[in-house]
């Protein structure tokens, strides 16, 4: 058990180095660090000078590793059209994407959820075949229209909630939240629902096809002739044997969730790292695009690693390795 | 033994199809007396397994019981809804599954699966049911030790004794066990079988033992009902079914189970020509007569019905 935790984590390591290559080669190679540092007037002794401070001359594996240890540390270089430190400017919108992204991502997994239980157990009545038809729409239709269709309803027609921003934010530390006002709570719903309504419908159904399945083992029916009433037999017995596959899914979509934040938060112009991303690419700002690239890395390894915790924690028959895992 | 635990009357269960509908069982009668186990045998989707559903109440949809009456003592039970059934499954009658590597929840320990069954069903408190969980655990010949531990750690035959005590635990009166030992090893079958037996006898507990195989209907029924085709072929004390059978399937049946008697090896098995009709193609009449070679002309135009309660066969109609 404790070598299986231990070989995850060595494979986790390995991937962010990979993705921290990637990172390095988009920031050492795409355009000409010291050119868009300097402007094309510069002197050759400036160019000399930038060259020598940031190590440019230096063979190549060095000035990896030194990008690593300085990514380690926080530091992912300067914003070339700002000047600021990159590492400033991702810590500052950072908190609002993860907010949003948390708000969605527990709307995905909890109605998600609930409805693929609803719609498995009632699987022929009329409104789970409703909910069966509609959720088709959301896994259909783009996030930017529904984010512009969301928008048009209750912002612009029914004056319900506002249509761009993060409202009132209350600064903690560092930390600048939204929970805790009204304008802020009310400037999440729309966002996160957008984000999260293509997440919601995959992992409904994803646990209606699961619970039908489970739902169809001889282990179910022998609950049933043990006398479990129905309600037990749904909630303790089929929905734990239906989350190992769903987990699985849901983690890698919970990822999405935060990379994809882009399209959301451009729609809402929301002031997170998704919004820093689009300009830095009208900017060719390749410091933050490659510190944002590292963060997104790192959020997925991060996530995939809580999965197979998961995993070991539901399911004793992988804690015993008799079990592979049922998908990666 | 006298006293009957459970009455069936002419039980007839039906799935609705595209072209009309398909007769599972057809027309069964029986019952079960106190402490009795009582043989069901008969060919793959002969309805053994379906009149177990139809006891216990779990039909698979769509099909449902259309005709007759299921009395278990003094209720009738075949009319029950689904939250007063549960207070009879487990509690009253209890099922046994043919393989225990599926009967069990992968994901809980045996002993919390025991727990949650006694205190669905009996007013204890949580140690007490804990207990009464080890004590059965123990009887079944199971280490109480390895009370948290998960069905993968067990073997087979294991994991049947576990079955077993999850269908006893609450102390039901009839234990429908469906092809118990098919999944088993065979030297493990007949301790499985013996410990069943065992069990119930303890109890004055009644089974009804669903099997395909003649030699379980030997050594441990004592009355034994043949099924063909959705119906009734004969049913009578299992010694004289089986050195007296009257029904032709039924000769048929036991003329071509294999025995290991010396001598025997090298003689050729008995088969029955033809297969079971298919429940949408049943043929007029007896359903066995296509295969019989006693068959008459009454035998394809009119359906017997079971005579002097023993066999359903139009041989046996004047004497």
């Amino acid at each position: 058990m404790l070598f299986i935790i231990l070989r995850r984590l060595l494979q986790a390591i390995v991937v962010l180095l990979l993705v921290a290559l990637v990172a390095f080669t988009i920031f050492r190679y795409i355009g000409d660090p010291v050119e868009s540092l300097l402007g094309q007037e510069a002197t050759e002794a400036d160019r000399r000078a930038l060259i020598d401070r940031l190590g440019l001359d230096d063979p190549i594996p060095v000035q990896y590793l030194r990008f690593v240890t300085n990514a380690l540390q926080g530091d992912f270089g300067v914003s070339y059209r700002t000047a600021e430190q990159v590492s400033g400017l991702i810590a500052e919108r950072l908190p609002a994407t993860l907010e949003l992204a948390l708000v969605s991502a527990l709307f995905a997994l909890v109605v998600g959820t609930l409805l693929g239980i609803y719609t498995a157990i009632y699987r022929d009545g009329f409104v789970a075949h409703t909910i069966m038809s509609s959720s088709l729409i959301g896994v259909s239709l783009p996030t930017f229209l529904i984010g512009v269709l969301l928008i048009w309803v209750f912002a612009v027609e029914l004056g319900w909630l506002p249509s761009f921003g993060r409202g009132e934010t209350v600064q903690i530390g560092f930390w600048s939240t939204g929970f805790l006002t009204a304008s802020g709570l009310k400037s999440l719903i729309l966002p996160a629902i957008t984000l999260g309504l293509y997440q919601m419908t995959l992992i409904m159904r994803l646990v209606r096809a699961e619970m039908l399945e489970v739902l169809r083992q001889d282990f179910i029916r022998f609950a049933r002739a043990r006398g479990l009433p129905d309600r037990v037999v749904y909630f303790g017995h089929a929905l734990k044997n239906t989350l190992v596959p769903v987990i699985t899914v849901a983690g890698l979509q919970l990822g999405a969730i935060v990379a994809f934040a882009i399209i959301t938060e451009t729609v809402f112009q929301w002031p997170g790292v998704g919004l820093l991303f689009v300009n830095a690419v009208f900017f060719v700002d390749i410091p933050v695009m490659s510190a944002y690239l590292l963060l997104v890395g790192t959020v997925f390894v991060v996530i995939n690693l809580i999965v197979d915790l998961l995993y070991l924690a539901i399911d004793p028959r992988i804690r015993d390795g008799q079990l592979r895992r049922k998908a990666t | 033994m006298s006293e009957s635990i459970l009455r069936v009357q002419n039980l007839r269960v039906v799935f609705p199809h595209r072209h009309g509908e398909l007769v599972a069982i057809d027309d069964v009668s029986f019952e079960v007396k106190k402490g009795e186990i009582l043989g069901f045998v008969g060919e793959s989707g002969a309805g053994k397994s379906m009149t177990g559903a139809a006891i216990i109440g779990l039909i698979d949809p769509p099909g449902y019981v259309e005709q007759g009456e299921i009395w278990l003592e003094d209720q009738r039970i075949d009319q029950l809804d689904m939250r007063a059934f549960t207070k009879i499954r487990g509690r009253r009658i209890s099922m046994v599954f043919q393989d225990p590597l599926t009967s069990l929840n992968p994901l809980r320990t045996i002993g919390d699966q025991l727990i949650e069954t006694i205190q669905m069903h009996l007013p204890v408190s949580q140690e007490e049911a804990k207990r009464k969980a080890m004590a059965g655990l123990e009887e079944v010949g199971i280490d109480p030790a390895r009370f948290n531990a998960y069905p993968h750690e067990f073997s087979g035959g294991m994991r049947q004794r576990v079955v077993i005590a999850l269908a006893l635990s609450a102390e039901p009166e009839l234990i429908i066990a469906d092809e118990p030992t098919t999944a088993l090893d065979v030297s493990v079958q007949a301790q499985v079988l013996e410990l069943l037996k065992k069990l119930c006898r303890e109890r004055n507990a009644s089974v009804i033992l669903i099997t395909h195989d003649m030699g379980v209907i030997a050594e441990t029924t004592d009355r034994v009902a043949v099924l063909y085709a959705g119906r009734l072929a004969e049913i009578g004390p299992t010694e004289k079914v089986l050195h007296q059978p009257e029904h032709p399937y039924t000769r048929g049946l036991i003329a071509s189970t294999p025995s290991v008697e010396l001598g025997n090896i090298d003689t050729e098995l008995f088969q029955i020509e033809g297969a079971m009709p298919r429940l949408d193609a049943l043929p007029t009449g007896c359903a066995f007569h296509p295969r019989c070679e006693h068959a008459q002309d009454r035998c394809v135009e009119q359906r017997p019905d079971l005579l002097q309660e023993r066999v359903a066969c139009w041989l046996y109609a004047d004497g």
